[in-house]
C-alpha cells in the first residue's frame, strides 16, 4: 500500500501547505494580471500567479542560472515535500528512493530566452544550460541531483491529467519495490509565447474581473484561467512509513488513466470509465465516495460532460463534488496534485473546501457543489478527477490510512 | 497473475532506410547515414553533420490535415505505428479500445514546430513579446507534448492509459518499459508503445554545441561518428522513430502471432551527479542492468549481445565501458556489443526504441550489427565491440541500455521465448 507522508505546496494563493489550505477555506484568491510582460493587446490577460517567492531564500545560487522558474518552484516544492515527511534522504540506500514528475510545458520562458539569442544574436550566444533546462525531464533529474536519489525515476506529459498519473506511476514504483518515491507536478509558462501559447487552446477566459473569470459548473462559465505552480508529495510504501514512524496524511488508494473516443465519434467520453475503474481498483463502491474533487475545466460542454458523468456514477447530487481551482487558475501538471493535497487535508479536517466563484449550477447538472463555505462533515475517501487536454482522462482514489469509528 | 508481455509488431523510420526490412540492411551491412545537415544550413554551427530521414509525409499516407497539424515527430510516431500494427497482424478493431494503451516517448517533442511557431511570433526573433495576431491554433499542442500521444491513440483507436514518458534520452526506453508494466499489472491488453523525435532544428542543434556534446567531423560526415573509436569528438544528432506492438504472452500465442521478443527485464536509476555530466565508473548504469537481468531470471551469461548506448562522446563510451564491466564481470569482455549510432546518429529520446527494434532484428537474425567507423583503439574502452563488419551470432538474449540528461541510466532485458517451460 502506497501512503503520502509529505507535502511540498507552491500555489498562486499560497507557499506551503498550510498557507494554501487557509488561502482555500477562506477564498483568497492567487489570480491577478499578468504583468510580467505588456499584456495590454492580449484579449485575455489574467492567471493564477505564485508571487514573492525569491528562489535563492530556497536555492544554492549555483542553480539559479541553469534553471527556468517552473524548475526553481519544482525544487521548492520537492524540498518541502521532503521536509514535511522527515525525510532524511541521507539516511536513505539511494536505490530506494524514486522521482516521478508529470510535466507539460517544460522550462519554457527559459528556453524562450534561448530562442532568442539564437535567432537575434548568433548560436554561439546559446546557454550551456539550454540542453537541460528545457526538456520535460528536467524537474526529475534537478530534484534527483538536488537529493541524492538515484532510484527509479521518470517524468510523464499528460496536460492536466499528467498530475494524478505521476502519483499513479509513483504508487506503481512502490508497489514493484521502490520504498520511498517524490512525485507531483509543476509547471510555469507565462513569458510572452507561453502566454501565447495558452491563449491558443481557445479555452482560456476573456472575462476581465478576476472573480468572474473562472466560474466552474457556473451557468455563466466562459472558460479557464491558466495558472503556475503545483506540489510535489512524498509517496511512501506504508510499511516503510510506519517503521521510521512518519506522520500519514493518507493513502493512494486507487487510480485509473483512460482516454477519450476520437473526436466526432459521438460516443461517450472515457472520464465516467476512468472514475469507475479507480474505485473498483480501491476496492469500493460509489457510496463509499464522501467528496469528489473535480476537474471543473470552467468551459460549459466539458463541465456539463463531467457532471453527466459524475450523475452516471453517483446518481442525481449524489455526492459532495468541489473545485478550488477558481482560486489558482488550472495548473497543467500541478493541478491534479494540488487537488490531491486538498483531498487530503478534506480528510484530515473533515472539511471540504468550496467551489469559489461558482455561485449558480445550471439545474439539469445534478450535481450537489459545495457552493460559498466550507462544508464540515466527516472525509474519509476522496476521488480526485482532472482531464487533460486532447482526451486524457486520470481518477485518484485518496483515503483516509486510519480506521476511526 | 503473472502476466508477461512480448513484442509482435514494430515499425521503424531510421536515417536511411524506410521500414524494418531497409533499415536491417543498412545495419548489417554496416553503412552510415549521416550527411551534412540538409533540413536548414548548418553553416553558422559547430557541429553540420546529422542523420536525417527522408520523410514524405504524403507518400506515408499521411492526409493533408494530419501534416498541417502534427509536428513531423509526431507524423513519425503516427506512420511508424499503423505499420508496427499492420506488422504485428493484430485486428484491433475486433477488441475493446478500453484495453488498448499507448506510451510514447520522446525528448524534444515539437521543437521542430516550436521554432517555426516562434519565428512567425517574434518577427524572426526581433521581439519579445508576441503578436497574437499570428497565432497558429496548435501553438499549445506543441508547447505540450502530450498532444503526440493523443495523435498516436486517435490514429490507432486506443482508449486505455495513453502516456507520454519524457526521460530525455533515455525515453526510447522508458516509454516500452512503461507500457510493459501497463499490461503486466493488467491496465491493458495491448499497448502500442515506442517513441519519436526529429532534433534536427537550429535550437536543438545549437543547444548541444553550447556544450560541445556533438561531432565536428564537418568535413567527413560519413565517418562522423564514431563509437569506442579512440578519435570520437561527440555524437552526431539524428531523428527517427520506432514504434512496437506490446501484448500480452498468452494473447499473442493464442491467436498464432509472430513474437519478436518478450520484454524480459527492465528498470532505470539515476546518477544524482550532473545534468549532463558522467561519472567514469558506470556505478548507476552497471544497478540498472543488474536489477534488470534479476527481473528476467536471467545472469550476464546469458547475454548474447549488448546493444550499447554507444553516443560517441568521450565521456559516455567510457561510463558505459565501465558499467558493463561492473555489471557483468569479466563477461564483458565476451560479449559481443555494438552501437547503432555509428551508423543512424543519436534520435535523443528515439533512439532506445530504435535500438529496441535493431536488438529485435538482430535476434531474429541471429546477427549483431556492428560499430562502424571503429578503425581507433581507445585504452579505455577495451571491449568486443564488432567494429565495422557484422557478425553472425546466435542471440536468444539482448541487453539494451540507454544513458541521458538528467542522468537517466536504463536498462532492458528481451528474450526469444522459449517453446515449452518457458
Amino acid at each position: 500500500m502506497s501512503v503520502i507522508t509529505g507535502l511540498g505546496v507552491v500555489a498562486p494563493n499560497g507557499i506551503g501547505v498550510k498557507a494554501f489550505w487557509a488561502a482555500t477555506l477562506a477564498g483568497r484568491s492567487g489570480i491577478a494580471v499578468l504583468d510580467r510582460f505588456d499584456t495590454t493587446r492580449y484579449p485575455a490577460r489574467l492567471a493564477g500567479l505564485v508571487g514573492a517567492v525569491d528562489p535563492a531564500e530556497y536555492l544554492p545560487a549555483r542553480l539559479l542560472p541553469q534553471t527556468d522558474v517552473s524548475t526553481r518552484l519544482a525544487l521548492i516544492a520537492a524540498e518541502a515535500a521532503l521536509n514535511d515527511a522527515g525525510v532524511d534522504t541521507e539516511a536513505l540506500p539511494e536505490y530506494d528512493m524514486g522521482i516521478v514528475t508529470a510535466n507539460a510545458s517544460g522550462g519554457f520562458e527559459f528556453t524562450h530566452r534561448e530562442f532568442r539569442k539564437l535567432w537575434s544574436q548568433g548560436p554561439e550566444h546559446v546557454s550551456v544550460y539550454e540542453s537541460f533546462a528545457w526538456f520535460y525531464a528536467v524537474n526529475t533529474g534537478q530534484i534527483s541531483i538536488r537529493h541524492g536519489m538515484r532510484g527509479p525515476s521518470t517524468a510523464l506529459v499528460a496536460e492536466q491529467a499528467g498530475g494524478l498519473d505521476a502519483l499513479g506511476h509513483a504508487r506503481r514504483t512502490v508497489r514493484a519495490g521502490t520504498p520511498l518515491v517524490v512525485s507531483g507536478g509543476v509547471d510555469s509558462a507565462f513569458d510572452p509565447w507561453g502566454w501565447a501559447a495558452h491563449l491558443a487552446s481557445g479555452r482560456v477566459s476573456v472575462v476581465p474581473d478576476p472573480a468572474t473569470a473562472y466560474r466552474p459548473f457556473d451557468t455563466r462559465a466562459a472558460g479557464y484561467l491558466p495558472g503556475e505552480g503545483g506540489a510535489i508529495c512524498v509517496v511512501e510504501d506504508a510499511d516503510a512509513a510506519r517503521v521510521r514512524g512518519a506522520r500519514v496524511y493518507g493513502e493512494i488508494a486507487g487510480y485509473a488513466a483512460t482516454f477519450d473516443p476520437p473526436p466526432g465519434s459521438g460516443r461517450r467520453p472515457g472520464l465516467r470509465r476512468a472514475a469507475e475503474s479507480a474505485l473498483a481498483d480501491a476496492g469500493i463502491l460509489p457510496q463509499d465516495v464522501d467528496v469528489v474533487f473535480a476537474d471543473a475545466t470552467g468551459v460549459p460542454e466539458l463541465d456539463r460532460a463531467e457532471a453527466q458523468a459524475l450523475r452516471g456514477i453517483f446518481g442525481e447530487s449524489g455526492v459532495p463534488v468541489t473545485s478550488p481551482k477558481a482560486l489558482t487558475g488550472r495548473l497543467l501538471s500541478g493541478g491534479g496534485v494540488l487537488d490531491v493535497v486538498c483531498a487530503l487535508m478534506s480528510i484530515q479536517e473533515d472539511t471540504i473546501p468550496p467551489t469559489f466563484g461558482t455561485t449558480e449550477v445550471p439545474a439539469g447538472y445534478g450535481i450537489d457543489l459545495v457552493l460559498g463555505e466550507p462544508r464540515r462533515m466527516r472525509v474519509d475517501t476522496a476521488l480526485v478527477l482532472a482531464r487533460g487536454r486532447w482526451g486524457f482522462n486520470a481518477a485518484t482514489v485518496i483515503r483516509n490510512h486510519w480506521k476511526r469509528d | 497473475m503473472n502476466r508477461r508481455v512480448v513484442i509482435t509488431g514494430m515499425g521503424v523510420r531510421a536515417p536511411g532506410s524506410l521500414g524494418k526490412e531497409r533499415f536491417w540492411e543498412l545495419l548489417s551491412a554496416g553503412r552510415t547515414a549521416t550527411r551534412r545537415i540538409s533540413l536548414f544550413d548548418p553553416a553558422p554551427y559547430r557541429s553540420q553533420v546529422a542523420a536525417e530521414v527522408d520523410f514524405d509525409a504524403e507518400a506515408e499516407g499521411l492526409s493533408p490535415r494530419e501534416v498541417r497539424r502534427m509536428d513531423r515527430a509526431a507524423q513519425f510516431a503516427v506512420v511508424c505505428a499503423r505499420e508496427a500494427i499492420a506488422d504485428s497482424g493484430i485486428d484491433l478493431d475486433a477488441r475493446s479500445p478500453h484495453r488498448v494503451g499507448v506510451s510514447l516517448g520522446s525528448a524534444v517533442a515539437a521543437a521542430t514546430s516550436l521554432e517555426q511557431e516562434y519565428l512567425v511570433l517574434s518577427d524572426s526573433g526581433r521581439s519579445w513579446e508576441m503578436s497574437p495576431d499570428h497565432l497558429s491554433p496548435h501553438m499549445f499542442d506543441y508547447m505540450v507534448p502530450s498532444s503526440m500521444s493523443a495523435e498516436v491513440a486517435w490514429a490507432v483507436g486506443a482508449e486505455g492509459p495513453v502516456a507520454m514518458v519524457s526521460d530525455g534520452c533515455t525515453s526510447g526506453i522508458d516509454a516500452v518499459g512503461h507500457a510493459a508494466a501497463l499490461i503486466r499489472e493488467g491496465s491493458a491488453d495491448v499497448v502500442i508503445a515506442g517513441a519519436t523525435d526529429t532534433p534536427i532544428t537550429p535550437i536543438v542543434v545549437a543547444c548541444f554545441d553550447a556544450i560541445k556534446a556533438t561531432t565536428t567531423y564537418n568535413d567527413d560526415p560519413a565517418h562522423a561518428s564514431r563509437p569506442f573509436d579512440g578519435t570520437r569528438n561527440g555524437f552526431v544528432l539524428a531523428e527517427g522513430a520506432a514504434m512496437f506492438v506490446l501484448e500480452e504472452l498468452t494473447s499473442a500465442v493464442e491467436r498464432g502471432a509472430r513474437v519478436y521478443g518478450e520484454v524480459s527485464g527492465f528498470t532505470n536509476r539515476c546518477n544524482a551527479y550532473h545534468m549532463t555530466g558522467l561519472k567514469a565508473d558506470g556505478r548507476e548504469m552497471a544497478e540498472a542492468i543488474r536489477v534488470a537481468l534479476d527481473q528476467a531470471r536471467l545472469n550476464p551469461a546469458d547475454i548474447d549481445y549488448i546493444n550499447a548506448h554507444g553516443s560517441g562522446t568521450k565521456q559516455n563510451d567510457r561510463h558505459e565501458t565501465a558499467a558493463f564491466k561492473r555489471s557483468l564481470g569479466d563477461l564483458a569482455y565476451r560479449t559481443p556489443v555494438s552501437s547503432l549510432k555509428s551508423m543512424v546518429g543519436h534520435s535523443l529520446g528515439a533512439i532506445g526504441s530504435v535500438e529496441i527494434a535493431a536488438s529485435l532484428l538482430a535476434m531474429a537474425n541471429h546477427v549483431v550489427p556492428p560499430t562502424a567507423n571503429l578503425h581507433v583503439s581507445d585504452p579505455e574502452c577495451d571491449l568486443d565491440y564488432v567494429p565495422n563488419v557484422a557478425r553472425e551470432h546466435h542471440i536468444d538474449t539482448v541487453l539494451t541500455v540507454g544513458s541521458g540528461f538528467g542522468g537517466f541510466q536504463s536498462a532492458m532485458v528481451l528474450t526469444r521465448p522459449k517453446r515449452a517451460n518457458a
